[in-house]
Formats: structure tokens, sequence, C-alpha cells
């Protein structure tokens, strides 16, 4: 995809005003090398990293945000909000049986492991399994269509967006203390903000 | 960086305005029975705590989480900032179940007032007599007469930035402070609803237009709910806890109470609470249970005993029932100009057109809709979840980012006792059950859904917008420990007082009888506020301390 700011990258401003203490100790712990794959196994992990490449595709990045290992960190240090809905098992529970549940559907329809099929034939997957489009006995308990949104696919797009990269490929700010913004108007716009060439 | 230790201890507390800063504290010991020991320091625990300590009482105010110091510990950071939440195990459960977390909870000293957006509305005056008045619901056991001097007191409180003249409601004095510039988002809001011919206005806000005290004006850095670095919003831990803490109350930081102490005169002693890994009781003439609606009814739920085996103050049965929560579908359209809705706090401009007008609805209960300004990470929720996109079409709907406007509305939900908080089997680390958060919409709380979105689609068309498009999330949680003028239908008086314990007491969103189609923020204070007059002239009128009466 091409970004409509070329040339902004929101840590050029990390000696600015816009950044202060707290926030740079938080961006260069992100931006640190993740751990390996802790919480699954090597067959889940390159079940999930093919998984990930389709739901946030980075054909442009010569280094891509890293979400699958950050998925894999998020579950591994139990960082969630805590709550659980009734009907849905404990969450690890929910994370290994829906990959499984992906692996198996992947298999029913082209008797291949998912992540050795086409880019095309892995979304044909990915949409059965949005829509519900499943066989039964692989998901037991656990409804693909909230697996698939409410905790891979959402989990999946707040992790990318909290790298600087994506920050910059859609013209946020950033971070944003002491110094704040000035203009706030319709096409307003501050010189430590990124300008659109669209 | 995150306080796993207390900070509040031996003599001083965090001076929340200064990096590294204290300021001292009083410091009561457990055996020694203080006037008031506070469950939660949010914006009904802290309001409180300073309220009576200013009045004289000797007050203990304890909270589960941290006593942060927002100019060193909070980043701007939408991951990082998830520390604000509670997230301790809670079921959901329910046709429409919640989501929690950082929807409607905080853990920490100031509560969820730490990452509020800062609304501060007033309910409709009719709205505190819902049922007689507009036919629907229940009324309050106040009016809004009563409560009137008591959300002014919370507006000087907090400076509320705000317009001189507010279109909707009964004339009123201006705010405090004068409004905040509206961005573009809000600006979107303002083109559609005149375009529609119904007013709007700048949304009053508890962050300050001009410096106060040690708050410097706020800088539109946008990261409002995810902590405010600079101290310009004026959150319980801002305001109330400064002012608790000056007029010698005791705030005790990771303190999780576990039990409330009941004696064989069915009066409350104290309250139990862990602390460094440490049982501890605390001794208190009076207990508050402030710790919103959830962890209120909770705890009094899991305080049951043989006197009391329906949990404490439930001789009606109704604690933890009629749970509300504001819904909250969004309608997100894409615009020409350039909007760049993350500067600024995310709600400028508001309309409260459909909490004053009655006719065109087909629904009773109303609703507020503002202005919205998601962070990316906090968007791209909405997109998953609202769209269901995911490959390049996820990462091109994003990068239309800062073309995009929003509105959101806080809509109300009925009263309905099989809407509820209960105890789950499971426990958490403490061995206290879980909370079990049930709630499905009635079709009345549907159809007024409905016309919001349709009305919030109206008015982005009307500004220009393209290619709408909705998700659904809530907001706030109210109505666990109702107040009432009725034993058998309430949990406690008009004053917050229980009707089976006169010296255990409520103070914060569990209370309302009815949701109200505002943010509850200002009027949990107002109600505090009051509760706190109240005490202190039942205090002087000798018929603050009651023996139980006999059932």
């Amino acid at each position: 995809m091409r970004t409509p700011y070329p040339g902004y990258d929101v840590l050029a401003k990390w000696d600015s005003q816009s950044f202060n203490e707290a926030t740079r100790e938080v961006l260069a712990a992100r931006l640190a090398e993740p751990p390996p794959f802790r919480f699954f196994e090597a067959g889940d992990a390159k079940l999930l990293q093919a998984v990930v490449d389709r739901l946030l595709p980075q054909p442009d990045r010569t280094e891509p945000i890293p979400v699958a290992l950050w998925i894999d960190r998020y579950l591994f240090e139990g960082q969630d909000q805590g709550y659980r809905d009734a009907r849905l098992p404990p969450r690890e529970q929910a994370w290994r049986g829906g990959l499984a549940g992906i692996a198996a559907e992947a298999e029913r329809r082209f008797k291949t492991p998912f992540a050795e099929l086409e880019p095309e034939r892995q979304d044909e997957v990915l949409r059965a399994v949005q829509r519900g489009d499943t066989a039964a006995d692989a998901w037991g308990d656990l409804d693909p269509k909230r697996f698939f949104v409410d905790d891979l696919l959402t989990l999946a797009a707040q992790l990318y967006y909290t790298h600087p990269d994506a920050w910059s490929e859609i013209g946020f700010g950033g971070p944003a203390s002491p110094r704040g913004y000035v203009r706030m108007g319709f096409g307003e716009r501050d010189p430590w903000e990124a300008r659109s060439q669209r | 960086m995150s306080p796993e230790a207390p900070r509040a201890r031996d003599g001083r507390a965090p001076d929340v305005f200064t990096p590294g800063g204290w300021v001292p504290m009083a410091v009561f010991r457990d055996e020694d029975p203080v006037d008031f020991a506070i469950v939660g320091t949010g914006a009904g625990g802290a309001t409180l705590a300073a309220k009576l300590a200013e009045a004289g009482f000797s007050v203990v105010a304890l909270d589960a989480g941290p006593f942060w110091r927002p100019l060193e510990d909070f980043a701007s950071d939408e991951f990082e900032q998830q520390k604000l939440y509670w997230t301790e195990p809670r079921i959901t459960d329910g046709e429409d179940a919640l989501a929690l977390g950082g929807n409607n909870s905080g853990r920490g000293v100031g509560g969820s007032t730490v990452h509020f957006a800062m609304l501060s509305l007033r309910l409709r005056p009719e709205r505190f007599k819902s049922r007689s008045r507009l036919g629907y619901a229940v009324d309050w056991p106040i009016s809004y007469e009563d409560i009137r001097p008591y959300y002014r007191e919370a507006e000087q409180a907090m400076k509320v930035a705000g317009p001189v003249r507010y279109p909707w409601g009964p004339l009123r004095e201006p705010y405090p402070y004068r409004p905040h510039e509206v961005n573009a988002a809000g600006l979107v809001l303002a083109r559609g609803c005149e375009a529609l011919g119904v007013k709007w206005a700048p949304t009053p806000l508890a962050t300050v237009s001009a410096p106060r005290g040690k708050s410097p004006p706020c800088v539109y850095r946008g990261f409002c709910v995810y902590g405010c670095s600079t101290n310009a919003k004026q959150s319980a831990l801002v305001v109330w806890i400064p002012r608790a803490l000056a007029a010698r109350a005791e705030i005790r930081d990771m303190a999780m109470v576990t039990r409330i102490e009941t004696d064989r005169g069915g009066l409350a002693t104290g309250v139990h609470y862990v602390r460094e890994g440490q049982t501890r009781f605390q001794r208190a003439k009076n207990v508050v249970v402030a710790g919103y609606a959830i962890e209120t009814p909770r705890l009094l739920l899991n305080s049951a005993n043989p006197q009391f085996p329906n949990g404490l103050a439930n001789s009606s049965g109704v604690v933890g029932q009629h749970l509300m929560t504001h819904f909250g579908m969004s309608v997100w359209a894409e615009f020409e100009e350039e909007i760049r809705w993350y500067k600024g706090p995310p709600s400028l401009a508001v309309c409260e057109h459909w909490n004053y007008t009655d006719e065109g609805k087909d629904a009773p209960g109303g609703y507020a809709f503002m202005s919205q300004g998601p962070l990316p990470m906090g968007f791209a929720e909405a997109v998953a979840g609202g769209r269901g996109l995911w490959g390049m079409a996820l990462r091109d709907q994003m990068a239309k980012y800062n073309h995009m406007a929003g509105l959101t509305p806080v809509g109300e939900t009925e009263p309905r006792p099989d809407n509820r908080v209960e105890l789950a089997e499971e426990t958490d680390a403490h061995g206290l059950r879980i909370p079990r958060v049930v709630f499905s919409y009635s079709e009345t709380d549907r159809a007024l859904q409905r016309h919001a979105v349709a009305f919030q689609s109206q008015v982005l068309e009307a500004a220009g917008g393209r290619d709408l498009w909705t998700s659904n999330d809530t907001s706030h949680i109210l109505g666990t420990c109702r107040m009432g003028d009725d034993p058998r239908t309430s949990v406690v008086d008009r004053d917050g007082r229980s009707w089976d314990i006169p010296n255990l007491w409520v103070c914060d969103g569990s209370l309302f009888p009815t949701a109200g189609g505002v943010n509850p923020s200002l009027t949990i204070q107002a109600l505090a506020c009051r509760i706190g007059d109240r005490i202190a002239q039942m205090s002087r009128q000798g018929t603050l301390s009651r023996v139980r009466a006999e059932a």
C-alpha cells in the first residue's frame, strides 16, 4: 500500500517536546527485539504467523511489525482485560482451540496445512471461519465467528497499530506530552504533524 | 512504571503535582475506630472523603490500586496505559454481554476519573422523576432541586469549562471556565446539527481552559482517556484527593477490601483488607462502599454472614439488580477535508437534543451524542469489530484515519431486575467469589438505539460524510445498589444510607435508579457532595448514630 504521508516518521520527534521520558521508556521497550514464541509451540506458532500474515499483510516493509510474536507475548504474560464471556472457554483454551479449528478447516477444504496454502486459499479459509462456515467437530464449544473477530482479528489489529511505523503510515501525531497541539480546525496542521500527499 | 508496593504510608502520600514529590498525610491505627472507612476512591469515594474530612470527621479511604503521579507515571501510549483499568477476573454473561475492563472501570486512586473523557453534564431535571413526569422506569428519591446546588459545587470544584449559555435545560449559571475551542471532529457535529436544525454546544469538560492552581491549561494532546500526563484534567486524583489529604484524611493505596464486618447488634464495625500480603482490619464507626457498580454489590454480597445470609444491606434482595449501562453504538464516516481527530479531548462537541425532546421517538428514555477522537489502537478495534475488515482492506481503511469523523451516543437503558451482578462460583487470588455480570437489552433499549444510530447517521450525512458504518460498544455501569424511598425496592435511602444497617452507606454510580442520557461522573460527584453535607447535618442534629431498627 502507499501511505498518504510519505517521509513522515513519528520517531523523528523522539528528542522533541512531543516525547516525555515515560513515553520514551515504553517505546524503547516496544521497539526492542521481542522474545521468541513461548505461549505457542512451534507448529501453532508457524500457523499463527501464517494467519497474521494474511490479516495484516506487510509486503511493503523490510522489517515487518512482529504482530504474531506480540500476540504470543500478550498471551504468555497474561496481559488482558480480565473479563471473560461466560460462553467462551478460558482464553488460553480459546486461542489453542481457534488455531486448531483454522488448521482443520484448511485440511477439510484443501487437504493441505494452512501455512502451505497459496495466499488466496488461505484467505478463503479465513473468510469461511469469519462467516462461521466451518465443520462443527473441530470447533467444539468455540464459536468460530466470535473467535475470529473478537479474539484473533481484534488483538492483531490493535497490536499492529501500537507500532510507531503504523502511526506514521496513517499520519497519526503520535506521542504528545508535554507538547500537544495548537491548530485544530478543518485542514489545519501544526508544523510537527504529518503532511498529506493524498 | 506501575508501583505494586503502596506509596501512601508512613505519614506521607504522593504529591500528584510534583515528580517524586510527597505531601504530609494523617495516619490512623487499624485498632482505633475512625468515623468513616471508605472503600474506593473514585468519583464517589474521593469526593465524599474530602467532604467528610473537611467537615471534621476522621476518614480512612482505601483503594485496591496504585497512587499515581501522572507527571512521571503516564506515557503517551494507548497500550501502556491499559494499566489504569480494573483487570481482575470477571465473567460477563447475558444476551448482550458487556465489555468490562477499560470501558467502565478504573484501578487506582481517583478510580476511573483518571481515564474518563471528562464530560460533565447534568441530567435533565425531569429525569429525576422519570416515572411521574416522563412515564417510564422509576423516580429518584431526590429531585433536581435537591441536587442542583451540588451540581454547582461539583462543577466549581472541577472548574468545568463550558459555554456561557448552555442551550438545553433550565436557565443556569455560566460554567466556571470558558469553553474549549472545538476541533474539526466537533465541528462536523456542529455542521450536521445546524443543517438539521437542532442545537449543539461545546461540551462542558472537566479539563481546565485556563491555569487553575497547579493545573496548567489543557494542551490538546488527545490522550485524555489514557490518563492526563499534564494534570489539566480535573480527575478525582487531582481535585478531591489533595483536598482530602489536606483535611487530614488517610488514603491507603494497594489495599483490597475483602469483607465488611458486622457485630451482633447488626451494625458495621469495620473492613477487612489486604495490603502488602497482610490481612488487616480497620475499625470504623461507619463504612461507605464506593467501589462502583460491580465491586460495590460484590463486596456487599461477599460479606454475607449468618445474620445477613443474603449479603449486607440486602433484605430487599435488590443488591446487584437493575444493572444499567449506557449504549454506545457509534457511527463513522469519511470526509473530504482533513479532520485529525486525535487533537484535543475526544468529545469537544455535544448534542443533547434527544435528552430534552420527547416527540419524534418511539421509545422513552434519552441520549446525548458527542464527537469522537479514537487513537489508532482504539480505532483499529472499532474497524475490526465493526466492519470485520482485515488484510489490505483493513490497512486501507486505517489510512483514512485523518479524514474520519464519528459520533457516539450515551444512551439510557431500562432498570430491569434480570440485569445484574451476582457471585460466580469461581474465586480470585484472595479467595473471594468473582462477579458475574449479566446483561441483555430490552426491546425499548433496542428501539432507542435504532433511533440514535439513524439520527447520528443523518447528522454525519448532513455534514458531508460518506461511506457510513457502525460499531457497537457500551460505557458506564449503574444502578446495582439503588437509592429509593421504599426499603422493599431499594438498597439505600435518599442519603445513601442502607435501610438494613444504619452505619453502612453506598456512594457511587450504584445509587442511580435510572441511567439518564449523560455521562454519570458529574452526577456521582454531586450525589457525594450532597451525602457529605447530609451526614454532617445529621451529625449536628444527633441523628447520625442510630441503632439498628428491629426487623
